[in-house]
């Protein structure tokens, strides 16, 4: 842990900001490993649920049989939008630093939805239910980039503004057909 | 757990069996009346606690009231910038956002004229020479740099007086 006090300010009775920071880190398993591995990849991975369905992000046991559950499958890397809920004030460490929308996000081949962002350049009025949405990736980190640079305390991925095996690897999702 | 099965594209790739989920708390701290008059008074490069009317103990930093009678304490009690090391800690293991080089100490240090010991560091002394009944002065930072904060004192360091009696600092030992 660590606290960071700032200079007080103030008359009489005094303030400061005070910003304490848990620099937790948590191991993944197989089933959300491989998630995070191919988020690290630039793909999309679900699991088989019992009945045939993918489950994405995947899951490590059936939610209807709770039985466990073992094959990894890739699915797209685009979607339709089933839900959202516009932000108009983003909060610090949120993806994106102009208003967007969380959305619920039905991927090719998937039969559960993926929470994200998706950005529509602050204009609320592009957003709809059944619009389709494509990830917008981190670039892979070259090779000869060191992988631990971080002191490990930002949010999300690891500021390298590389793909490091980090949900925000995907940097949030945009309207399909917006060029590059 | 049984073994996972991997699409070909995740097969023969390291994988990612870790990630950091890091908190972070944005507070801002309001001290409070009698603390922020006890920090008024560090930024003069005074140290004042304030005395129980019923117990009659002298709390430093004061909070206001006796924990112990429920009472306000009103009656300022200016200590002296020296006292006695009652505990200490030497500190092995560097975490996230400290300055400072381990091995370090930290200490309990009852100012004279004190009930309660402040937490402070002790420097200019090798740390396993660290010894409860340590007599022990305030280092102030340059005049210049004093602010309400405790801070204002860099560390505490041996005054070079022989060590206090176990019985002059036996309540908080």
């Amino acid at each position: 842990m660590s606290s960071t006090a700032g200079a007080p300010t103030g008359g009489d009775v005094l303030k400061a900001p005070n910003v304490i920071e848990y620099p937790f880190s948590r191991t993944t398993g197989p089933v959300i490993g491989a998630f995070m591995t191919g988020m690290r990849e630039g793909i999309i991975v679900g699991i088989k649920g019992a009945d045939g369905r993918v489950i994405v992000p995947p899951q490590e046991y059936d939610p209807v049989t709770a039985e466990e559950l073992t094959e990894i499958v890739e699915v797209g890397d685009a979607g339709v939008v089933t839900t959202w809920c516009w932000v108009n004030e983003p909060l610090t460490d949120q993806p994106l630093d102009r208003p967007f929308a969380w959305a619920m996000i039905r991927l090719d081949g998937a039969d559960t939805d993926l929470v994200h962002a998706v950005d529509t350049d602050g204009d609320q009025a592009v957003m709809a239910t059944g619009m389709r949405v494509k990830a917008r990736w981190l670039p892979a980190r070259p090779a000869d980039v060191d992988t631990e640079a971080d002191g490990g305390t930002s949010a999300g991925s690891d500021d390298s503004g590389y793909r490091v095996g980090h949900i925000l690897d995907i940097a949030c999702f945009e309207p399909e057909g917006v060029p590059e | 757990m049984s073994d996972v099965t991997l699409p070909a594209s995740l097969q023969g790739v390291e994988p990612v069996k870790s990630i950091r989920t890091p908190a972070r708390l944005d507070y801002v701290y309001t001290a409070g009346r009698a603390s922020s008059r006890f920090l008024h008074n560090v930024a003069n490069k005074r140290l004042v606690g304030q005395r129980c009317p019923v117990c009659h103990k002298v709390y430093v930093p004061p909070r206001g009231s006796c924990p112990t009678d429920g009472v306000p304490t009103e009656e300022d009690v200016e200590l002296a910038h020296t006292g006695t090391v009652t505990s200490f800690c030497v500190v092995n293991v560097a975490f996230m956002g400290t300055l400072m080089e381990i091995p370090y100490v930290g200490a309990l240090i009852l100012l004279d004229g004190s009930d309660i010991p402040i937490m402070h560091l002790i420097q200019e002394v090798p740390y396993d020479q660290v010894h409860s009944g340590m007599r022990v002065e305030a280092v102030w930072v340059p005049d210049d740099e004093i602010g309400p904060t405790l801070e204002s004192i860099r560390h505490f360091r041996p005054n070079g007086e022989p060590d206090a009696s176990f019985e002059s600092y036996k309540d908080n030992a």
